[in-house]
């Protein structure tokens, strides 16, 4: 037992040593631009990856929220339901889930899809619901008595105006998907997941990798944050109108 | 004004009565009718105001009409047919309908907003876009608000947008629902003037919803009193509801000041008006002293070239020889000959004067209002109202 604990002891020295501790890698420092420079072509696909995991997980927990949350509209009953089991799904321990996923959808980006989609069920039906049920019951009451159909209610007046919640929710779902998403290396899918891990702890460590992957998924998460901001001034143009 | 015609379209679609045969609402699992046995003929091109204390059934009654409250028996009639013979959706599309909290869609233009029924009947953009600009023009304002937000209006111009909303597809039938409910009582006055002369022009039927026995007066054709259990007091004109109340509960509905009310019911051209001794500036003062012996009014007016008021000339105006271009007091309050009785008298009473120019559209002085003139009225003016009803319409 101890034997074998010294000679993979001595094996790591002799790895760190053997790999040239003249180089800033080497040394193993807190993060090397030099090595990020030269290999930068080994990144684009990890975030590419990554991309499609969150875009994907987004868009899928979006509309499976939005059908939940208009069918839950008008019949109040199904609130508590959906929110309650939205949020057990939620509580899953990330890694818990993919694994128990795996005998069921296999190792792949598919298994890491659908866990993500399945955490931003939560937080974007609870938004919508809220959405939908702040609209000012005077505009319903308005609606109705100008002969709009239930249908053309939701459509024209409840969903435009639940949007700039809606949104909310979408972007506060991204941003912790683009860190959740690097776990997705353990459903067998890639992403960041890959430079932090495989690339990373795997390889004793290697602190460069580690620094930069959360570099990655920091300005990602900023990034599309940003985009979402955009996106709720672009779809609610009658909120900055107010101060006119 | 022909825009204004052709924009109230009133030939296109002639307003149409409604009727309430026998109707009787009776809410799920509630002990008592919210409306019972209510029976109302509403003639084409009237407003009749719905009125009572809360609970007393006045807005279910209202609702009934477009169905956002069905009816549990009876029926009502819109120019003829039962509202049960169409479909709620389509129904609504043809009544128009303005609720006290206005109810504008904040996420929609101006343009939208009004535009909403003719967007649900499939009206072309081109005449969608006619419209809302005549309606604009209609209610009185700028073109350039067409693409703004409603919190970027006013509470008043927000309601008249209600008001536009509600006439877009230009319905034979309007339900209004405490419509100047929410907005402060100067505001409210003016929307009311505003809305009674648009009436005039379009001639819609309209049920009007209110608490408020003053707005009832004010407001309508036809008033129905409610009580409790949407039971119905009294239905008559505002001069018969003053004149004669049904029972007790109207009477006391109505209130102790009736005589004060029925003012509520004239305009100040309805009464003879004590003739003004004008001045003008640069007059000799001996002739301007000389008119002042015979008249009724002990001051004489100051008058442009065109007649209209520029102030009262004291006795040390009068002291010089020419009358004086700047005299020592304003001439208001200056009512128009248009204003309702009641609030020329409130006008008079409120800036403590005993006197007050009248003019007519163009500014002109026509006359002189006085207490007493009001005073000797109110004590004669039973038999006048009686005389010649067709004075009580404010707005006729």
């Amino acid at each position: 037992m101890l034997a074998t604990l010294t000679t993979l002891l001595a094996q790591v020295q002799i790895r760190e040593a053997g790999s040239g501790a003249t180089t800033c890698q080497g040394k193993n420092e807190a993060f090397c631009p030099s090595y990020v420079i030269d290999n930068i072509d080994d990144y684009v696909s990890p975030v590419l990856e990554h991309l499609v995991l969150v875009l994907a997980s987004v868009l899928a927990g979006f509309l499976v929220a939005m059908v939940l949350a208009v069918l839950s509209h008008g019949r109040r009953w199904l609130i508590p339901v959906f929110i309650g089991t939205t949020g057990v799904l939620y509580t899953i321990p990330s890694i818990a889930l993919f694994l128990l996923l795996l005998p069921i959808t296999g190792r792949g980006t598919e298994t890491a899809i659908i866990a993500l989609s399945l955490y931003n069920l939560q937080i974007i039906y609870r938004n919508a619901n809220s959405g939908l049920a702040n609209i000012p019951r005077s505009a319903l009451d308005s609606g109705t008595g100008m002969g709009m159909t239930k249908r053309q209610l939701l459509w024209k007046v409840e969903l435009p105006l639940a949007l700039p919640e809606i949104i909310a929710g979408v972007r506060i779902a991204t941003v912790s998907t683009v860190a959740i998403a690097t776990l997705a290396i353990f459903a067998g899918a890639g992403g960041l997941g890959e430079i932090l891990y495989n690339e990373g702890v795997q390889r004793g460590v290697f602190k460069t990798n580690i620094v930069f992957g959360s570099l990655l998924a920091v300005s990602l998460a900023i990034a599309f944050d940003g985009l979402l901001i955009l996106v709720q001034r672009f779809a609610a143009p009658w909120r900055r109108a107010r101060a006119l | 004004m022909t825009g204004q015609e052709s924009a109230a379209g009133g030939s296109e679609h002639a307003a149409a009565s409604v009727v309430f045969r026998d109707v009787t609402k009776r809410y799920r699992g509630a002990e008592a009718d919210a409306v019972e046995h209510l029976s109302l003929d509403v003639p084409a091109g009237e407003i009749c105001v719905l009125v009572g204390p809360s609970g007393c059934g006045k807005t279910t009654a209202m609702r009934m009409v477009n169905r956002t409250v069905e009816i549990t028996s009876g029926d009502i009639e819109v120019g003829g047919t039962s509202v049960t013979e169409r479909s709620p959706a389509q129904l609504r599309r043809e009544i128009g309908y303005v609720i006290q909290q206005i109810g504008l869609f904040p996420h929609r233009t101006i343009a939208q907003n009004i535009a909403t029924v003719p967007a649900l009947i499939g009206w072309d953009r081109e005449r969608t876009r006619a419209r809302v600009r005549e309606l604009l023009e209609l209610i009185s304002l700028p073109a350039d608000v067409a693409d703004r937000y409603p919190a970027q209006l006013s509470g008043g111009q927000q309601q008249r947008v209600g008001v536009a909303r509600a006439l877009a597809a230009d319905p034979p039938v309007m339900l209004m629902d405490e419509p100047f409910g929410a907005i402060d009582p100067i505001n409210r006055e003016r929307l009311q003037n505003e809305f009674l002369r648009l009436q005039a022009e379009i001639r819609k039927t309209i049920l009007f919803v209110t608490h408020d026995i003053d707005e009832a007066i004010k407001m309508g054709d036809r008033i129905a009193v409610l009580r409790e259990g949407g039971r119905l007091a009294q239905f008559a004109t505002p001069a018969e509801l003053l004149m004669d109340p049904a029972d007790d509960f109207v009477e006391d509905f109505v209130g102790a000041d009736r005589a004060l009310k029925r003012l509520a019911l004239m305009r100040v051209s309805d009464i003879d008006l004590w003739e003004a001794p004008l001045a003008f500036a640069g007059q000799d003062t001996a002739e301007v002293r000389a008119k002042l012996a015979g008249a009724e009014v002990p001051w004489a007016l100051l008058v442009d070239s065109d007649r209209r008021p520029i102030g009262w000339l004291s006795d040390r105006d009068l002291a010089a020889a020419t009358v004086p271009h700047r005299p020592d007091s304003s001439p208001d309050p200056v009512l128009d000959r248009d204003d309702v009785l009641r609030d020329a008298l409130s006008d008079l009473l409120q800036s403590q004067t005993h006197y007050a120019p009248v003019v007519d559209a163009s500014g002109a002085a026509v006359g002189v209002l006085s207490l007493d003139v009001i005073s000797d009225f109110l004590a004669s003016d039973q038999a006048k109202v009686e005389e010649h009803p067709a004075t009580a319409r404010p707005h006729d």
